[in-house]
């Protein structure tokens, strides 16, 4: 025990917490965008609303959903602290600073994107998680839900953008993570850059092409 | 050539900074930025004003001592140079260059553009070294070490202690630094012996200097002017885990 709280008091420790709780919480995205392809399906919700109610029996699926909280409260406190160590590890701001000329934007705003994703999560959850859970009446159907929102374009772009920035935070999130985990060795670089591929990109578009579905009205 | 300086003018540690400006006249374009400056200080020694105070020795980029945030940029805008090694022909004739020391909480400024980084040295004294007796020179394959070893070895050996990485990280990191030492250690059989307790002691230190942590944007590896590699970063967290957790 000992040896892990010296280990997260490190700053090798703690970027590696981030990075860890960081791939957990990527590795659900799989999951989540998989039982939404059930929305594609031209059954009406059929389907959808059959996954959706049979969801929450499932008791693993339930300690899934309390464990993946705690991580993701564990990824964000940790990164926000480590924000504030860097914060105090600069002191004073140069005069002129030429950043874009050396490192990547997506490297240096993961708070900023990491907020705003976090912001875009607490409406999702309730739009959709909370509306199943505690306001589900007799003949709910949670593909109505889905579809009633996502036609509305003000939410529609909203989800567009967020997925975006989901893209943005992964681009950087998904190779640093690597790097940290000490894996990111020149042999391997490409291999991991073509693998974050799925993650930055086909995956937030996976996402996104169910709000551009509903909105279009097909 | 002619250009207007923004330079940092800072009296000691403990008085407030600010820029003063000054303008250059009849520079060549084959001065390096070092002699430039030489060129405005024997000007100012002229005047008996208190000339501008920087760090050099070698003026070849092979020790270290130089190190300004020119123009934005660690050793300014060239690649893999130190401020010794740049030339004036590579900034625009009649502009303005803004000159500042390093910027890190753990790199207080002396005077005008020197910096403290005594924290380096800080750093190798918590496990940079091998503290077991080498005796005198072995057999030359008593020891075998493979190619790749000793290339990267070498790559990781090439560091300078010039502090450019902190200077350029976000964060003010010392992981490229640090982890050069470790990795290039790591590498070779004579510093197997002491590599768990090297690194947790090298981290350790570099934690307690107030160093920020590395938020892998790899600004550091585009401003080394030995073009120190952050896969060195990589290694030394590899190692790390396994001392700390295995």
């Amino acid at each position: 025990m000992r040896a892990l709280i010296e280990f997260y008091n490190s700053s090798v420790g703690k970027k590696l917490i981030v990075g860890l709780t960081g791939f957990f919480l990527i590795a659900y995205l799989i999951i989540h965008l998989f039982g939404n392809l059930l929305l594609f399906r031209s059954d009406g919700g059929a389907a959808f609303d059959i996954y959706a109610e049979l969801l929450p029996q499932v008791v693993v699926i339930r300690i899934i959903e309390v464990v993946l909280f705690l991580i993701f409260i564990f990824h964000i406190i940790t990164a926000a602290y480590t924000w504030l160590l860097n914060k105090q590890a600069r002191g004073s701001a140069y005069e002129l600073q030429k950043k874009g000329e050396t490192s990547a934007l997506t490297s240096r705003t993961m708070l900023l994107s990491g907020s705003i994703v976090y912001i875009f999560l607490v409406l999702h959850m309730r739009q959709f998680w909370y509306v199943s859970r505690y306001e589900a009446g007799e003949h709910f159907s949670m593909y109505e839900v889905v579809r009633a929102t996502l036609a509305e374009p003000v939410y529609s772009i909203l989800y567009i953008i967020a997925m975006f920035l989901l893209g943005f935070h992964l681009k950087h999130g998904f190779q640093s993570a690597f790097q940290t985990f000490g894996l990111r060795d020149k042999k391997y670089a490409s291999l991991i850059e073509w693998v974050g591929v799925i993650f930055w990109l086909l995956i937030p578009i996976g996402f996104a092409s169910m709000p551009i579905y509903f909105l279009l009205n097909f | 050539m002619n250009f207007k300086l923004k330079i940092w003018r800072q009296y000691d540690r403990n008085s407030k900074g600010k820029f003063a400006v000054y303008n250059v006249t009849d520079i060549s374009p084959d001065m390096s930025f070092l002699e430039m400056l030489d060129a405005v200080n024997r000007n100012l020694a002229k005047k008996s004003e208190d000339v501008i105070a920087f760090d050099h020795d070698c003026r070849e980029g092979i020790c270290g001592s130089c190190g300004l945030y020119i123009d934005g940029r660690a050793h300014g805008p060239q690649r893999g140079v130190t401020t010794c090694e740049l030339r004036m022909r590579h900034f625009k004739d009649g502009g303005t260059i803004i000159v500042e020391p390093w910027h890190s909480k753990a790199f207080p400024v002396i005077k005008d553009l020197v910096v403290d980084r005594t924290a380096f040295e800080r750093i190798i004294q918590a496990g940079g070294y091998i503290s077991v007796d080498t005796g005198s020179a072995p057999e030359a394959s008593s020891l075998p070490v493979p190619k790749a070893n000793a290339e990267e070895a070498m790559d990781a050996a090439a560091c300078i202690g010039c502090g450019a990485c902190v200077a350029a990280c976000k964060n003010s990191s010392a992981m490229l630094f640090m982890s050069a030492k470790v990795s290039q250690l790591a590498l070779l059989p004579q510093g197997d012996p002491e590599r768990k307790r090297r690194v947790q002691k090298m981290v350790e230190t570099m934690d307690r200097e107030g160093f920020g942590l590395c938020s892998n944007t790899y600004a550091c590896e585009q401003e080394c002017p030995k073009k120190i590699s952050v896969s060195h970063i990589a290694r030394m967290n590899r190692e790390f885990i396994r001392a700390k957790l295995f």
